[in-house]
């Protein structure tokens, strides 16, 4: 297997990060966290040490850095207790489809000003009773003139509360049985978009999440990324770089959770011993050891095929739900073996199995990503 | 698709022809006939020597192949996708020999080897007994010098080829005081007073590879087969093994795990009732793609860990890491299979029942799942 090319560069980038999420975020962390969001002053912050849109072109006000800067960047956010900034929604989703499909106006509309703060960046497709179906959206942008006018309402936007710029995928024609999926840059600013209050999630699975409704909001025809009707090919293109940074968060919870759960177990005594001294202790822990493991080496495997372009659709879903389904068993079973404390939210695990159940359901759910793999297994010709 | 390693070459693969096509020839047509003896018959071994693959690892210059671990592998997935995964090529060529290669004095490797690659010699290795099973602290067969002779007393069980074997390797005491003073013997079965081979045991799958109880009673073994000429020196020479005989168990597991998924996707594709394909049936399709993940991860890792150890890396916590976990998910995704094919699934005359039987020794066999958790664990 090839190895993953991390360089020393990296690992001054990985201690910057830490440094900024204990020295600038640590004091109102707890306070964010419970607010669900954090001001736009931390968005800020963070893009002047340069963790807003690292991977974006530096002809666009990034860093032109590679993929392993947005791994180490949640990572290390992860590690650092999840404050509640949508990074990884602004960076890579929005910014990433932005760079990916938009045209030269658009990207120099939009990315310098998510790179240094101004603008704060969310994506809009979940609708009530649709859910992430895009084939049964029913928000409309119908074209007149130069504009294009959208009516719709969304749910469960990540970053939505305080978006300045949102992608709203929304259909061009409304016929029963029509893909045509569209992806259109609203700017928060317009005319008839309204949200609705924050909405409280379980954790930090996702963040500042809200409700959106467009009344007849008018988006100037410059602002549909990509050509009309190439929504569907935009979103499945950018599904890979989802699902690897939904397994590097999973990855990164599960090992984390061990540490804590291994520390805690050694000191912590039940009747006159320590609870790592227990059978049922060390074996729960080393499955746990052994699956986190093997998740890893799974993750640089797809991180390695990502970077090299090889990276299907499949092997994408697989990591998703499996490390997903993994990370909320380990931190389950971790949470168990600290007893009452693990169920008081002041202790870490207790955070970690919050902020970890949004895995298995958001980006995709476990279930969708079973049907995309058996998608690959019904063809009587695959079998030799 | 998952990358083959780079240590993979074009010479396995032309190994890997060559193999399948004596797997044709000399052995499938003959597997019901085995696997109703209970056992392989001494000519395959001498046909498998003489075609070149027994001992593939082993240097040439004691007559072996002077190959590496991906041609045992190609042999496991050659005969695992045939569904004979329990002719024991492995456990004569890449876990008996290397003991001797590795710890032999030079007499006992020009003696023992080349007799070994050529298939003339069938070798066993007997360490569990019936009181110690991957407890090797406590075994207790004794070895006790007596001039040019140790004399063996103890029995010795579950010991693979011992039916067949004409030279097995055995862990003895060599002394009463300490637990960890253990010593392979190299036992040339031919002339050997005292030694008694008990039954073939019967078991639930693997049903050709012969299993059996094995006596001694005061058993005189030259000194000279003191493995390596110095006593007490088995633990160790057993513990250094150990890791990569786990990776070759993991090897098996995966392979047959591979060859169910995809014998089981073939016949959802294939199979339907009244209106309805398996393939169509949502169960079938999350059933299937949850096997699928399985084997391409648990792949994934066994490439990992087989490059790991061609660098000299492979430790051994992540051989009980590869073991555990390959040999589980290989006993959950074939039982998966096993449901789909309904009652079929039941009939030892279908491929996914014997698959599914023999599977069941991986959790058990090398170290069971709660040893390798037992050595996981050391690591927290």
């Amino acid at each position: 297997m090839a190895e993953l090319k991390y360089t020393e560069e990296h690992e001054i980038f990985r201690g910057a990060v830490r440094r900024f999420f204990e020295q600038e975020f640590s004091s109102e962390a707890k306070a964010w966290n419970e607010a669900g969001k954090v001001p736009r002053s931390a968005w800020q912050q963070a893009a002047e040490i340069g963790l807003l849109c690292p991977t974006i072109g530096t002809e666009y006000g990034g860093a032109g850095a590679d993929i392993l800067h947005a791994v180490i960047l949640l990572e290390e956010q992860i590690r650092s207790g999840s404050p509640a900034i949508g990074l990884n929604l602004h960076n890579n989703v929005v910014a990433g489809l932005i760079e990916r499909n938009g045209s030269e106006y658009l990207k120099k509309y939009c990315l310098p000003r998510m790179a240094n703060g101004e603008w704060i960046g969310a994506f809009a497709l979940s609708e009530p009773h649709v859910g992430g179906d895009l084939a049964a959206i029913r928000t409309t942008a119908e074209l007149d003139g130069d504009e294009y006018v959208l009516h719709g309402r969304k749910t469960l936007v990540g970053n939505g509360y305080s978006a300045d710029v949102v992608i709203v995928v929304a259909k061009t024609n409304t016929e029963p049985g029509n893909k045509d999926i569209n992806l259109l840059l609203v700017d928060a600013t317009a005319a008839g978009f309204k949200r609705g209050p924050l909405l409280k999630t379980i954790g930090q699975g996702v963040l500042d999440s809200a409700e959106l409704f467009f009344h007849n909001v008018r988006v100037p025809k410059t602002h549909l990324l990509g050509g009309e009707g190439t929504g569907s090919t935009q979103l499945s293109d950018s599904f890979p770089l989802e699902s690897l940074m939904a397994g590097v968060a999973a990855v990164t919870v599960m090992e984390h959770a061990i540490e804590l759960t291994t520390d805690y177990t050694r000191d912590r005594m039940v009747f006159g011993k320590p609870v790592l001294h227990y059978q049922n202790t060390r074996f729960k822990l080393a499955e746990a050891l052994a699956e986190a493991t093997i998740a890893r080496v799974f993750l640089e495997q797809c991180l390695n095929e990502y970077i090299g372009g090889k990276l299907t659709r499949t092997t994408s879903a697989m990591l998703k739900w499996w490390t997903a389904e993994m990370v909320s068993q380990i931190v389950d079973d971790c949470l168990q073996f600290h007893g009452g404390y693990g169920y008081m939210l002041e202790y870490p695990i207790a955070r970690l199995w919050q902020d970890s159940r949004g895995a298995k359901t958001c980006g995709g759910s476990t279930e969708i990503m079973k049907e995309i793999i058996a998608v690959a297994l019904d063809q009587p010709a695959c079998a030799p | 698709m998952i990358p083959q390693s780079r240590y993979y070459t074009e010479g396995h693969e032309v190994f890997r022809a060559s193999f399948r096509q004596f797997l044709t020839k000399e052995i499938m047509p003959y597997r019901e006939e085995w696997q109703a003896a209970g056992q392989l018959p001494r000519a395959l071994w001498r046909a498998a020597g003489e075609a070149g693959f027994l001992c593939t690892k082993l240097s040439t210059e004691y007559g072996g192949g002077g190959g590496d671990i991906y041609h045992c592998l190609v042999i496991l997935e050659e005969q695992t996708r045939a569904c004979f995964n329990e002719i024991a090529f492995y456990l004569h060529s890449d876990i008996i020999a290397p003991y001797i290669e590795l710890y032999g004095t030079e007499d006992q490797k020009r003696r023992i080897l080349p007799r070994m690659a050529s298939g003339d010699l069938v070798a066993a290795i007997a360490m569990t007994e019936p009181g110690a099973g991957s407890d090797l602290r406590a075994i207790r067969t004794t070895a006790k010098r007596i001039n040019d002779h140790y004399v063996l007393n103890g029995q010795k069980t579950f010991i693979s080829n011992g039916q067949v074997a004409d030279l097995i390797c055995v862990a003895a005491k060599t002394s009463r005081e300490n637990s960890s003073d253990i010593s392979l013997f190299l036992l040339e079965t031919e002339s050997a007073r005292g030694f008694k081979r008990g039954r073939n045991l019967k078991k639930l799958g693997c049903k050709a590879q012969d299993s059996s109880e094995l006596f001694f009673d005061d058993l005189r073994i030259p000194k000279e087969n003191l493995l390596g000429g110095e006593e007490g020196k088995g633990l160790h020479q057993l513990m250094k093994r150990l890791p990569e005989e786990r990776l070759i168990m993991a090897m098996s597991a995966v392979a047959n795990m591979e060859s169910a998924l995809e014998t089981t996707v073939e016949y959802a594709n294939d199979y339907s009732r009244p209106g309805q394909r398996l393939m169509d049936v949502q169960n079938t399709r999350f059933k299937l793609a949850e096997a699928a993940t399985t084997c391409t991860i648990a792949r994934t890792f066994l490439n990992h860990c087989l490059d790991l150890f061609i660098e000299d890396k492979f430790d051994a916590t992540l051989g009980a890491i590869v073991k555990w976990w390959t040999t589980e998910q290989q006993f959950q995704v074939v039982g998966e299979c096993v449901q789909l094919y309904g009652e079929l699934g039941c009939l030892m005359e279908s491929e996914i029942a014997r698959r599914y039987a023999d599977s069941r020794l991986g959790r058990i066999a090398g170290g069971t799942s709660e040893i390798m958790k037992e050595l996981i664990s050391r690591t927290l």
